[in-house]
């Protein structure tokens, strides 16, 4: 089927003439009703035969077609006085002002008018840039001039009552000025001034502005439905319709019978209001029309506006065949390539295959398995493109023997098939990966959990889509740009993106400490999973042989990487101890050997720049990082099943003594709060600068108080069990910070409101457990208990009050940064990369002469730089430069 | 009143913008391919521009510091 082919150079935008509308009209529509009593459509109504059928037993009494094939036809309202139109009465206001109002003229000299229409003539691309800002000016400057250059007449000025009423303001008074008389004002202006205003005369004459004809639309536009009562409800549309014809007929009436102006003014203004709300029922300043049941009307304006209107939802929306969801789980056996998808799935989404003579026999095996067992298929399509529904085809065995080259198999996915996966809300291109498909039993999508940082996935309920491209282009688009693998550095900071959490970097930990020693048969089990075969020479022989556990991630390290770097538990001391590091802290890696250092959240976690999965990515490429990431993360999960971990209360126990010595020291910060409210009440306080006196204290008592916290914290910390399972996670960064561990052990400290003590409540105090103007620590909301001994009521209630602050602001600013970044996107997303390096926008202007300024792709940078100099000495010298 | 004794060109934050010549220009364009408009625009009226005396029509070369790359350059075309 060749069609033939045309390019679209432009598209223009216009007013439809009064000319026009009768023009596609097949006829005037002048009855307020819509159906007879029999239930025939009124032919001079607005459901009329003649503007098109819904009705599937009816013929379209225009074009003779049924339903699908009638594309509906417009009609059209003569007005029996014409109205504004909603949508312009801004331009129709500009124009008046800027207009003569006996000659029609614009308001500005003639020698001025010329010179514009020769920058408009003579260099028409300069003035497709400049027309909106010269326009705006010569706007102003006629709506300034208050006496015709051209006639010489005196100018009054006009008002706009929004929505759509006029008003001038002549010497004796306001008088309103009737859309007939704007209409014949609008008709004066000259073709040579309205182009001067940046109109186009031949797509748009001012005096179209004002309704003297209305379209009807297509029935098709507004369909009716019956309820299962046969009652009919009509759409808002012709609610809307038989209102203005119904108003608009009465007005005929009255002015055929010459009632007095009041009358008609009257009706006039309710025509306007019924032709208005027709166009935009969200308009200012009147009251939307309503259904009788007292609904809003969604009328022409409502149906394209915002999120459910026809563009966003119909037109950039699109629901799409080929996808699945269901809840996702975790496997961390999968590859971070892969994707588990149910049996049931994989025998709903099908990929069509052509048939050739090296994979028929193949097909045919699907074919004869058919529809309803896993590897088989769904559909056959014949070279002649009539689709077999395999479903209702009793002998499958002979329409997999008629099958031959040309023929194209529906097949089931399985597994190496490419699907896209993706969890809302897409915010970066990480939201949507392709993995390969492997078909598991159970009715979850599974994924690795190495991939969840990208997707922002747990797996409380969360429910994940799946995609399957169907064409070859789409499979190899898919396959070498959207792969996760392809993925793992993010292009925000250029690390790894996709890495260990939690479990993953626990057992890294454990594993990798001084003390961890295992036998021949855990070594063995422990680097089978990652299909290392060798062992290492054991680090101890006798009196049995063991491994340490760093020989163990050593087996699993590329050769030839060299490494150092400081971990998670690193303590920041003043001065770097390095291979001496009492906490193991300092890593070294030296020809792919651990031979110091704790590997921890730096070294594998997600979302860490220049940690040890980013070297290797670097260093030994995408395929080195993603079998560190299915195999080497694997058995540090493992070891973590080995070792076995949980958290207990003991974890956050303290000694009698230092429990003591921290109820000592909150008392302290207490009588130290107390002091300076003393001194405050004395007016013996000194005032900061730029802020008051109560500001002052409260700074002041804040600082004594985020002391004591801090205070009480380290000590905590510092006795807390070196064994604490609690510690260890936080240490290792996999879950966890010092700052819960001491809010368990020690005191949970200052709760706050808008990032102020608690102050809100009663009449000048928080609760009436305190007395008024009470400023101490306590009445203010500071929680001197710790969640392991537990917080009385009233702490409790401030810790509510604070908890309850957080949940409020996430919600918040989901929802507004969410609206930053659809405008944000809209903004940028036509701006590219030219191959010279430029980056513009989708009509060639320029926005940066080298993209980023440094024309640096962050991804394959180091942290934005271009090259890291302390790294590239350090590869050169090696790590006994180090030493 | 505070008689004018300074100028804004002397502010560290208004980067370097220098007047090209029809010369520079030409070259500029052709480098780029490009027709002036498709440049980023200043405003004829705006402070440094009129104190450089730049009319519609030309362009401005501006040297600012970048905390990517250093010094940058761009330009500008001057509308009115």
């Amino acid at each position: 089927m060749l069609m033939p082919q045309k390019r679209l150079k432009a598209v223009s935008f216009g007013l439809l003439s009064p000319d026009v509308i009768r023009k596609i009209s097949v006829g005037s529509i002048i009855t307020p009703d819509t159906y007879e009593e029999d239930g025939t459509p009124i032919d001079t109504g607005p459901m009329s035969l003649r503007l098109g059928t819904i009705d599937p037993s009816q013929k379209c009494k225009t074009c003779g077609n049924r339903v699908g094939q009638c594309p509906g036809h417009f009609g059209h309202i003569e007005l029996a006085k014409p109205v504004i139109h909603v949508g312009f009465v801004k331009i129709i206001y500009q124009l008046l002002q800027a207009t003569c109002c006996k000659c029609g003229r614009l308001l500005l000299p003639q020698r001025d008018i010329d010179r514009i229409r020769k920058i408009m003539k003579e260099r028409p691309r300069l003035w497709a840039i400049i027309k909106n800002r010269l326009v705006a000016k010569v706007l102003k400057r006629a709506t300034k001039t208050m006496e015709c250059p051209h006639c010489g007449e005196q100018q009054v000025k006009i008002r706009l009552e929004r929505p759509t009423t006029f008003y001038e303001k002549t010497k004796s008074g306001e008088r309103k000025i009737t859309p007939d008389i704007i209409r014949a004002r609008l008709e004066k202006i000259p073709d040579e001034d309205y182009e001067v205003l940046g109109f186009n005369p031949k797509a748009s004459r001012p005096e179209w502005m004002v309704l003297t004809v209305l379209p009807v639309p297509p029935v098709t536009v507004r369909p009716s439905i019956t309820l299962e009562s046969g009652l009919r409800s009509e759409d808002d549309l012709t609610h809307k319709i038989v209102d203005i014809i119904r108003i608009n007929e009465r007005l005929k009436e009255q002015i055929d019978m010459g009632a007095p102006m009041a009358i008609i003014e009257e009706l006039w203004d309710l025509l306007q209001y019924h032709v208005t709300t027709y166009f935009d029922n969200e308009v200012s300043g009147i009251p939307p029309a309503r259904h009788r049941s007292g609904r809003v009307l969604r009328t022409l304006a409502q149906r394209l506006k915002g999120k459910e209107g026809r563009f966003r939802s119909s037109l950039s929306g699109k629901r799409v065949d080929f996808s699945a969801r269901t809840v996702i789980s975790p496997d961390p056996n999968l590859s971070i390539n892969e994707v588990g998808v149910p049996i049931e799935v994989a025998k709903t989404l099908t990929i069509p295959e052509k048939v050739t003579s090296w994979n028929i026999d193949e097909l045919r095996e699907l074919v004869i398995r058919g529809p309803y067992e896993h590897p088989g298929a769904n559909y056959i399509i014949r070279p002649d493109g009539r689709r077999i529904d395999l479903r209702y085809v009793k002998d499958r065995k002979a329409v997999a023997e008629a099958l031959a080259p040309g023929y194209i198999v529906e097949r089931h996915i399985r597994d190496g098939d490419v699907a896209l996966f993706n969890r809302q809300p897409s915010l970066h291109r990480m939201s949507i990966m392709a993995h390969k498909v492997k078909v598991l039993p159970y009715k979850t999508f599974r994924l690795n959990l190495c991939v969840c940082p990208p997707y922002n996935a747990d797996f409380d309920g969360d429910e994940m889509n799946l995609h399957i491209p169907q064409s070859e282009e789409a499979r190899a688009e898919a396959l070498t740009l959207m792969l996760v693998e392809q993925q793992i550095l993010s292009p925000r900071y250029g690390g790894p993106i996709i890495g260990g959490t939690q479990d993953y970097i626990l057992g890294a930990f454990l594993l990798s400490q001084k003390n961890t020693l295992l036998t021949e048969e855990e070594v063995q089990q422990l680097l089978f999973l990652a299909d290392v075969t060798e062992l290492p020479g054991p680090a101890i022989i006798k009196p049995k042989k063991l491994w340490t556990g760093k020989q163990v991630i050593s087996a699993l390290l590329p050769k030839g990487l060299n490494y150092t770097l400081k971990a998670s538990a690193c303590r920041k001391c003043s001065e770097c101890k390095k291979f001496d590091c009492p906490y193991d802290a300092y890593i070294v890696v030296a020809n792919g050997e651990l031979v110091a250092g704790v590997i921890d959240k730096k070294s594998i976690g997600a979302g860490e720049p220049e940690s040890l999965l980013h070297r290797i990515i670097k260093d030994f490429g995408i395929n080195k990082g993603s079998w560190f990431l299915d195999c080497a993360l694997k058995v540090f999960l493992n070891y973590a099943f080995l070792h076995g971990f949980t958290m207990n209360l003991d974890d956050v126990m303290l000694p009698k003594e230092v429990v003591n010595e921290i109820l000592k020291r909150l008392r302290e910060a207490e009588v130290k709060v107390e002091e300076l409210i003393a001194r405050y009440k004395r007016g013996e306080l000194e005032q900061m600068p730029g802020k008051t006196l109560e500001e002052t204290l409260e700074t002041l008592i804040h600082e004594v108080l985020s002391n004591a916290r801090d205070n009480v914290g380290k000590l905590a910390a510092q006795y807390l069990k070196p064994t604490s399972n609690a510690l260890m996670m936080a240490r290792s960064g996999s879950r966890g910070s010092m700052l819960n561990l001491t809010q368990m052990a020690a005191n949970v400290g200052q709760q706050t409101v808008r990032g102020e003590r608690i102050l809100r409540g009663y009449f000048e105090r928080t609760l009436p457990h305190f007395k008024r103007g009470d400023l101490g620590a306590a009445a203010r909301g500071y929680v001197y208990s710790s969640f392991k001994r537990g917080l009385n009521p009233l702490e409790f209630f401030f810790h509510a009050m604070g908890g309850r602050e957080g949940l409020v602001d996430t919600a918040l600013r989901t929802s507004q940064s969410g609206y930053m970044q659809r405008r944000l996107i809209n903004a940028l997303q036509d701006l590219h990369v030219e191959y010279d390096g430029t980056v513009r926008t989708a009509d060639d202007k320029i926005v940066q002469l080298m993209y980023g300024e440094d024309g640096v792709d962050p991804s394959k940078s180091d942290h934005g730089k271009a090259v890291n100099i302390e790294k590239t000495i350090e590869k050169v010298l090696g790590v006994a430069a180090l030493k | 009143m505070l008689k004018k004794k300074f100028t804004i060109l002397d502010h560290e934050l208004v980067p370097k913008h220098i007047l090209l010549s029809k010369e520079e220009k030409r070259q500029l364009l052709e480098q780029l391919k490009i027709r002036p408009e498709q440049l980023p625009w200043i405003r004829a009226s705006d402070p440094v521009a009129k104190l450089i005396g730049a009319k519609p029509g030309d362009i401005v070369k501006i040297i600012r510091k970048s905390p990517t790359a250093g010094e940058t350059v761009a330009y500008r075309f001057v509308v009115p």
